[in-house]
């Protein structure tokens, strides 16, 4: 079976008539089939994405082509598809399925793509190995001792493994570019307000961003230049023009920021501490410039983001109660009851632990202490990031701290499992856009990735600053 | 009359109110936010609260908003932040409200009432806020569940908080008429107490007279009347009061109006209430309130009573008590104002609606707009009689019902048709004047040698003569031209 990184490679087979969007189809669906302990998809939509498959392949007979033909995509379980379950990976939404599309969804269906299935992730998109599913865990293709990443755990490993072409994940504290660094993968937390949100379970309402999974940047480009823009759905979904992101501009010299304080390489892999050097010599020797910037509230950005987001979260994760739809207690006996019960059986650790924090940092009486405080530091955080921004063009961290790390690792210690965040939380407090790169393989067998974080808006930017990191 | 304990005391009331606004659609959705549909029919995933769904503001309710504000004398808000309130029940979908609570569009206003002995009371307006509504959960209709209707789940609701500024329950029902009047004039609410599109909770407290501090306050809610509040209120003074002469202490707790005995009853302490854990709602962003908006808000608001009254007085020359009764409800003062700009004659024309027409729309229990005359008929009538002719007293009597039943005729087609036009025709009425005089030479006499009470028999007369057509005032001089002569 021909492996494919990009979707050109694909669109040229097609065209040449040596591959037919059924061929490609049945291979990805044959390549699941083969693997069935990497628990990558909840749900394959089998003989729905052949009959896609077929009516592309009819399309292309009549000379039809779209932005997207012959890209076969796999979706996180938190984005809405009509008449289709959609879970979250939790027991409360267990078989809900929605009476609408994703703003997301309707857009790449508009321009061809075929949705083979929906992607395991942890429950309501907390956590960062894809422990915490209640459909199970997620196994990282390119070695299943390893953790794929998580929270979009499926979506990384569905690509990895070759299950589809590219996949969608969403990004609250970096669920899109911690599993595309641990699985050898392009990643793209978008601007926040770029896209929609329209039809994604929200977890930390100012935080969550939808985003692609692929092997190419070029990919990563056109699936985001799709979803991109305006939605009448969701008001914070920006207005500005989106602009092309593709082709990607690759002829210019640029300016990267790197933080002091992450330079002493306290905490970090040895290893990916050493090859980030060498990514930096590396980009210095090719014309670019290299300034060096002292971020001091960057050890805030954690606690930061666990105040404010689980506070959204406990007030997002209300309506999951027994009463209208979803898992009901068959043990509940009335109204107190059905919302303890359901939700004490229906929701994990994980969740329940974050409903907590969350509902604790809200209230009367704590709310100036945490949850007011969160504010002004998240305010903090931007201005000093714009401020970087306005000398430079990107921030250049590494992804992770080092490489996906085995099951069971973390699992016993939520906070080191926080920490895992690090570098890919500021993106998302301060509403910036960041992609995760593969730069490098660590001795263990496991790829590296590195983190670029932009300007609010310039994903046209984001895209040609990592393709300079490739060169 | 003997004082008594309770006059010892100062009662302080706040209200309040929540207006339920009559948009189309709900507060944060399209769905129809129209009353009395079949239960649970007028939702969408948004409603529901289903995964996935994102509120988006109704600019409606933001300009119904403003346009409350204006009309109460507040400051209007210039950047509005919406916020969450957080609590679990049957009939919120998504386990958390959108309203505003630090930013409400409007703050720092007034109305004023008008008590009884006709002195003004200012009422200051803390602030009015945007919310959305909860669903309704119905617990008597099923004999073991709770039945949700979701039809009102996010209808658009406009909070309106007094400052603890009433003394009397009076006042309170006052106020509360005129926070009727004035969402029925802006024709943003439609102010139905009983259906609950008008809702109110009363803070009561009671003090010692000359007391700066205020006591312990108590809300009481259920009162689905105006006449209700105020029996709320009354009981309420009663009863705190009685407490306080026990030594007994009040608590800051929320009781319910039982409209049966006119009492209040406990339903849970301030203590046990929940903490809403409010946050600003993520999913929507910010509302900046252009000043040129809300001058264009202003520029596009309808004349409210106070204006009408000061119009209606000044202008028109009406008295004051005219003036309130013709704008008591919106639409009787709507008609009278588009009469005034057809007839001059504004005592008349006053006279026709709070008379005639008004009493149409009792006998008929019908509204303004179910009146079959345009004012523009109304007018021609006031002209006939202007002019002589008809008579006033035909005109009421006989060609107003008639217009009634015909409403398409013109008042001087009919007038002819039924032959009501008065007889001015001097040499005609002359001849029936000569004839009464000459059938009674007794009655001249005595009118001649001093008593004039006999004039009207003439006039009687000379009315049965002419079927009631003959011009009272030209009769009248005939009478005395000739019996003078």
């Amino acid at each position: 079976m021909k492996q494919y990184t990009q979707l050109a490679e694909i669109q040229a087979d097609l065209r040449a008539g040596s591959l037919r969007c059924e061929d490609l189809v049945r291979q990805y669906l044959a390549a699941i089939a083969a693997r069935p302990e990497i628990n990558a998809f909840l749900e394959v939509f089998e003989a729905e994405v052949i009959a896609q498959a077929q009516a592309q392949d009819a399309a292309i007979a009549r000379g039809e082509w779209q932005l997207l033909t012959g890209l076969v995509l796999g979706i996180k379980d938190n984005i809405a598809y009509k008449g289709h379950v959609f879970s979250a990976s939790s027991k409360i939404l267990d078989g809900f399925e929605s009476l609408f599309s994703a703003t997301v969804v309707e857009r790449l269906l508009a321009e061809g793509a075929m949705i083979i299935g929906r992607l395991n992730c942890d429950e309501f998109a907390m956590g960062s190995s894809n422990e915490n599913s209640a459909f199970g865990r997620v196994l990282n293709p390119i070695n299943t001792d390893y953790v794929p990443g998580g929270s979009s755990g499926g979506s990384a490993a569905a690509v990895a493994a070759g299950f589809c072409h590219a996949s969608l994940g969403t990004d609250t504290g970096g669920s899109i570019r911690q599993p595309a660094a641990y699985c050898g993968l392009v990643g793209l937390k978008p601007s926040y307000g770029r896209i929609s949100r329209h039809g994604i379970i929200a977890f930390g309402s100012s935080f969550d961003q939808v985003g692609p999974f692929a092997k190419s940047i070029e990919d990563v480009a056109l699936l985001t230049q799709v979803m991109a823009g305006p939605d009448a759905y969701d008001t914070t979904c920006s207005t500005l023009e989106v602009g092309q992101y593709v082709p990607i501009a690759t002829d210019k010299k640029y300016k990267f920021a790197v933080i002091k304080e992450l330079l002493s390489g306290e905490g970090l892999d040895p290893e990916l501490q050493a090859a980030f050097q060498q990514k930096v010599a590396q980009l210095k020797a090719a014309g670019h410039e290299i300034v060096e910037v002292s971020f001091p509230y960057l050890p805030y950005a954690i606690p930061t983001y666990y105040i404010l987001a689980t506070a959204e979260a406990s007030s997002n994760l209300s309506r999951y109660s027994g009463v209208h739809y979803g898992y009901r207690s068959g043990n509940a006996t009335d109204l107190e009851s059905t919302y303890k019960k359901s939700r004490t059986e229906g929701f994990g650790e994980e969740v329940k632990r974050r409903i907590m924090m969350g509902t604790f940092v809200l209230s009367e009486g704590y709310y100036d202490a945490y949850y007011g405080r969160g504010q002004k530091v998240r305010r903090l955080l931007r201005d000093k990031s714009l401020e970087i921004l306005q000398q430079t063009d990107a921030i250049l961290t590494p992804t992770t701290t080092g490489t996906a790390f085995k099951f069971g690792e973390k699992s016993d210690d939520p906070i080191q499992m926080y920490l895992e965040d690090i570098f890919t939380v500021l993106a998302n407090l301060t509403g910036l856009p960041a992609i995760s790169v593969p730069f490098a393989t660590h001795s263990n067998g496991m790829p590296l990735g590195i983190q670029l974080m932009g300007r609010p808006f310039a994903e046209a930017e984001i895209f040609a600053l990592a393709k300079a990191l490739q060169a | 009359m003997e004082s008594t304990i309770y006059d010892q005391y100062e009662l302080v009331v706040g209200l309040e109110v929540h207006a339920q606004l009559n948009t189309q659609s709900k507060a944060f959705s399209s769905d129809s936010a129209a009353y009395g549909a079949a239960p649970n029919t007028q939702v969408s995933p948004i409603s529901l609260g289903h995964p996935g769904t994102l509120p988006k503001l109704n600019e409606r309710a933001l300009e119904f908003g403003v346009k409350l504000g204006l009309a109460m004398n507040c400051e209007i808000r210039r950047w509005n932040e919406f916020a969450r309130k957080n609590y679990f029940y049957a009939d919120l979908p998504k386990g958390y409200q959108i309203t505003q609570h630090t930013t409400p569009i409007c703050y720092n206003g007034w109305v004023d009432v008008r008590n009884d002995d006709g002195s003004k009371r200012r009422i200051g307006i803390t602030r009015i806020h945007m919310e959305e509504d909860a669903g309704k959960s119905m617990h008597d209709q099923d004999a073991f569940d709770s039945l949700i209707d979701l039809n009102r789940c996010g209808v658009p609701l406009l909070e309106i908080v007094s400052e603890p500024d009433m003394r009397t329950p009076r006042e309170a029902y006052l106020y509360l008429t005129e926070v009727r009047q004035l969402v029925r004039y802006l024709d943003i609410c439609d102010g139905n107490m009983e259906e609950g599109s008008l809702r109110c909770d009363a803070n009561i407290s009671v003090r010692k007279k000359g007391a700066t501090e205020f006591g312990v306050k108590v809300e009481v809610k259920n009162m689905n009347s105006i006449r209700n509040v105020q029996r709320a209120i009354e009981h309420e003074f009663k009863r705190q009061i009685d407490m306080l002469q026990k030594g007994e202490t009040i608590y800051s707790e929320t009781r319910s109006f039982d409209a049966v005995n006119g009492t209040t009853f406990a339903l849970r302490s301030k203590e046990q209430a929940n903490d809403y854990r409010y946050f600003p709602e993520p999913d929507l962003q910010p509302v900046v309130v252009e000043l040129a908006y809300i001058e264009e808000v202003r520029n596009h608001m309808p004349l409210l009573p106070s204006q009408l009254i000061e119009r209606f007085t000044n202008s028109y020359g009406l008295n004051e008590y005219d003036a309130l009764v013709l704008t008591d409800n919106r639409e009787v003062a709507l008609y009278f104002n588009e009469l005034t700009s057809l007839t001059t004659n504004y005592k008349q024309a006053a006279n026709w609606v709070m008379g005639p027409v008004k009493s149409w729309i009792n006998a008929e229990a019908q509204s303004m707009d179910a009146f079959p005359l345009s004012s523009k008929q109304i007018a021609a009538l006031i002209a006939l009689i202007d002019e002589g002719v008809v008579s006033n007293s035909v005109a009421t009597q006989k060609l107003f019902p008639a217009m009634l039943e015909n409403p398409a005729a013109s008042p001087m087609d009919l007038a002819k048709q039924m032959n009501l036009v008065q007889e001015r025709n001097v040499d005609e009425l002359r001849m029936h004047v000569e004839a009464v005089l000459a059938a009674w030479p007794d009655k001249v006499a005595e009118y001649k040698s001093g008593k004039k009470g006999v004039l009207g028999l003439f006039m009687g007369d000379v009315m049965k003569r002419t079927q009631g057509k003959a011009d009272p005032k030209m009769t009248s001089q005939l009478l005395n031209e000739i019996l003078s002569s």
